[in-house]
């Protein structure tokens, strides 16, 4: 079971429902931003827009989106994260569950790991 | 059909934020068919005005170098239709600025009632979408200047904006002689 905060979760919520356009009911803790909710990339900068005003915070890009990771040859072999990429994408994101990722941790489905439950828990480090 | 819902700009604040004018007459073309009966200034065409409001009050930034795209209408509200003779006043201001995109905030106004209210994002496209700038630097000046948008423009510090060289250079190399 996702523990996180629920006025946090609440917040998140309302965010995501305002910037995706989606129902209250499919914003699950479990839910993916990408493969359930249908955020695009430039979504992204919606949700972090609404975020950062909801709780008064300031979200660097690099903070939830560590492309400099994917994309650092030494981190990458075979299109995939070596263990010492899973290591540093666990330090950049500890607030992140990456366990499903690390089993088969090919660079093309990072992108759909976020869940909302790891968004709230971001931003509860934020606070 | 010219593609500009704007006609000129009000006020203008590098980076922050800008206002411009829209006057909708009866000889316009989209009023006529829209809505057989009542003909009146599209809303769609009000968001494509606020959009290039927007993006003008962005692309200003990187002095028009870079290439903005409308990406995404967050919230449009619409309160009244646009007449034949109403004055569209659109302010707009940049709400959040990233490498990648930026959030523009604004709402139109007749005779000081609000007509609608806006919230959009713009993608700022990177190399890999080619770099081919997508309007011709003097055609864009062109533009400007009749949107007046450099008698009305300053900076955060209340300076006048200048018009940048690069495209001083390419009205002379089109023309032959500055526009000014």
């Amino acid at each position: 079971m996702v523990q996180i905060a629920e006025e946090i979760f609440q917040k998140v919520q309302v965010a995501l429902v305002d910037a995706l356009g989606v129902e209250n009911e499919e914003v699950t803790p479990e839910a993916t931003m990408v493969g359930d909710l249908g955020a695009e990339s430039i979504d992204f900068l919606d949700i972090v827009f609404k975020l950062e005003k909801a709780f008064g915070i300031s979200i660097p890009r690099e903070e939830l989106f560590p492309d400099d990771v994917l994309t650092n040859a030494s981190y990458i072999k075979d299109g995939k994260v070596t263990e010492t990429g899973i290591a540093e994408l666990r330090k950049r994101l500890p607030w992140a569950d990456l366990s499903k990722f690390a089993q088969n941790p090919r660079v093309q489905d990072f992108g759909n790991i976020l869940t909302v439950a790891d968004l709230c828990r971001y931003v509860e480090t934020k606070l | 059909m010219r593609w500009f819902w704007i006609d000129r700009f009000e006020s203008f604040v590098s980076g922050k934020e800008a206002t411009a004018l829209k006057n909708v007459t009866f000889s316009e073309e989209p009023l006529d068919d829209y809505l057989p009966g009542l003909p009146h200034y599209p809303n769609s065409l009000i968001i494509e005005g606020m959009a290039q409001t927007g993006g003008l009050l962005l692309s200003e930034i990187q002095q028009f170098q870079q290439r903005v795209v409308l990406a995404k209408i967050s919230r449009a509200e619409f309160h009244r239709i646009a007449l034949p003779g109403d004055q569209l006043r659109f302010t707009v201001n940049l709400q959040s600025l990233q490498a990648d995109g930026a959030i523009v905030g604004g709402s139109v106004n007749v005779s000081g009632e609000l007509q609608s209210k806006m919230e959009m994002t713009f993608a700022i496209l990177d190399e890999s979408f080619g770099e081919q700038p997508f309007f011709p630097a003097a055609n864009l000046l062109r533009i400007l200047r009749i949107m007046r948008l450099y008698e009305v423009g300053v900076d955060s510090s209340g300076n006048r904006l200048t018009i940048p060289q690069h495209m001083l250079d390419a009205e002379v190399e089109e023309d032959g002689m500055p526009g000014e």
